[in-house]
């Protein structure tokens, strides 16, 4: 990346260490603007499907997620891959409907074009059977990886229907980050926010205070998470926290109104509010550039 | 962060009798202690039930100053309280009284709920202390 692209890239500079692309230029094309070097990448953010939910929040329950993977598959550029970051299936009392939800959501992501999906559980997907649903279909709950020099985290905070990460996870990461530089480019990937947004809302983790606490060494750390149906950009000191849009309802902004009621669907504006993100990770400097994109239009 | 409501024209001094239709209907009231000192007679205790998906009562009506019991039972599943503008949370497991204390040192409208999920309809459960 040359000064100027460089320099225009910042312009676009959100909150530290990210950038936010306004969503009419596409992610692919910001990072094309900043030179894409051979490491760059990008993948999809989905969050929050509630496959199953019914009621007037969402009159097209049944059709947004098919309009979701059809406007991913429609990108210009496809995705190294896409991460699902929790409650893909609504919540029901019944373990037989629990699991024919989470079946119907593999079926249905399948037809993705990319195939690399990742996976994370809400608490609707978890925390009536602390998780085992969840796992025998898509696999563990907390877990690692890397792709292209960022080492990836995936923590589980909703299959202890407490919403607590728990001592045994905490002690697993803990020892995780040691085995990574303090300059490692690391991207957490969790449902509930890890600090307490809202905790009123249920919006909290009990201990997401520890997990971060073992982030702050390292001085590239940049979290993307779901469960608030909205974007929501928070910093804990140097860690950026990003919440993502859902694909069933919108929720208000924290503490705007007594109960977190879901926004109406407004037939005029049909999907506003929903939404799935696209992120361009950078490599030098550490930078991820966000692109909000709308389920369909609306 | 408190959030307030158009309060509700309840009982202003309310005692003992008029507490139970009260609770009755979802609503606790915060009374005079019957000539007692607060000292003597220790915190009022409220009882609270957390049950699908509803606290009973929903509602809790405090005076600003008071030292308040809360006594919670949960006759289903477990459950949790959480009041977080006067940190105050405890799991409610069946078959115990879970017992937490708070002084309402200011007033407003506050929200508690269930942060521990139970079921279907657990994030409508909440309820709201009201200090006055």
């Amino acid at each position: 990346m040359n000064d100027l692209d460089r320099r225009q890239f910042l312009q676009l500079a959100g909150l530290g260490g990210v950038v936010l692309v306004s969503a009419a230029t596409g992610a692919a094309r910001a990072a094309d603007a900043m030179g894409g070097a051979a490491e760059d990448f990008w993948f999809v953010q989905l969050s929050d499907l509630h496959w199953g939910f019914e009621g007037p929040p969402n009159p097209d329950a049944k059709g947004t997620l098919p309009k979701a993977i059809a406007a991913v598959n429609a990108l210009d550029r496809q995705p190294d891959f896409v991460i699902f970051t929790g409650d893909l299936t609504h919540t029901t009392d019944d373990p037989r409907e629990r699991r024919k939800r989470m079946a119907e959501v593999k079926s249905m992501v399948g037809e993705l074009k990319v195939k690399t999906l990742r996976f994370i559980a809400g608490e609707h997907d978890a925390s009536l059977d602390n998780g085992k649903a969840f796992i025998e279909n898509f696999g563990e709950t907390h877990y690692t990886f890397d792709h292209k020099g960022v080492h990836f985290i995936v923590l589980d905070n909703v299959s202890d229907p407490g919403a607590s990460l728990g001592q045994a996870q905490l002690d697993w990461l803990a020892a995780d980050l040691r085995t990574q530089p303090a300059d490692a480019r690391i991207v957490v990937f969790t449902h509930r926010p890890l600090f307490d947004l809202y905790p009123q809302w249920d919006w909290a983790t009990r201990d997401g205070a520890k997990a971060v606490e073992l982030l702050m060494p390292h001085a590239n750390v940049t979290v993307f998470y779901g469960h608030i149906h909205q974007e929501n950009h928070h910093m804990t000191g140097h860690i950026a926290h990003h919440s993502a849009k859902s694909l069933i309802f919108a929720l208000p902004a924290p503490g705007s109104q007594p109960k977190r009621t879901p926004f109406a669907w407004d037939a005029d504006h049909p999907y506003q509010g929903l939404g799935f993100r696209e992120i361009a990770a950078h490599r030098s400097p550490v930078e991820y550039a966000l692109t909000e994109l709308p389920v369909a239009k609306g | 962060m408190a959030i307030d409501h158009q309060r509700r024209s309840l009982i202003g001094a309310a005692g003992a009798c008029a507490v139970a239709p009260l609770v009755a209907r979802g609503v606790a009231v915060a009374g005079p202690l019957m000539g007692l000192s607060a000292a003597a007679a220790g915190p009022r205790v409220i009882k609270v039930i957390a049950k699908k998906f509803v606290y009973v009562p929903s509602e809790i009506r405090v005076r600003s100053g008071e030292t308040v019991e809360l006594q919670l039972t949960a006759p289903e599943v477990p459950m949790g309280f959480n009041l977080p503008d006067f940190a105050v949370r405890t799991d409610v497991m069946p078959g115990k009284v879970a017992k937490v204390r708070f002084t309402a040192d200011k007033a407003g409208t506050f929200t508690f709920l269930c942060d521990v999920f139970c079921g279907t309809g657990h994030e409508d459960m909440s309820g709201t202390v009201v200090v006055t």
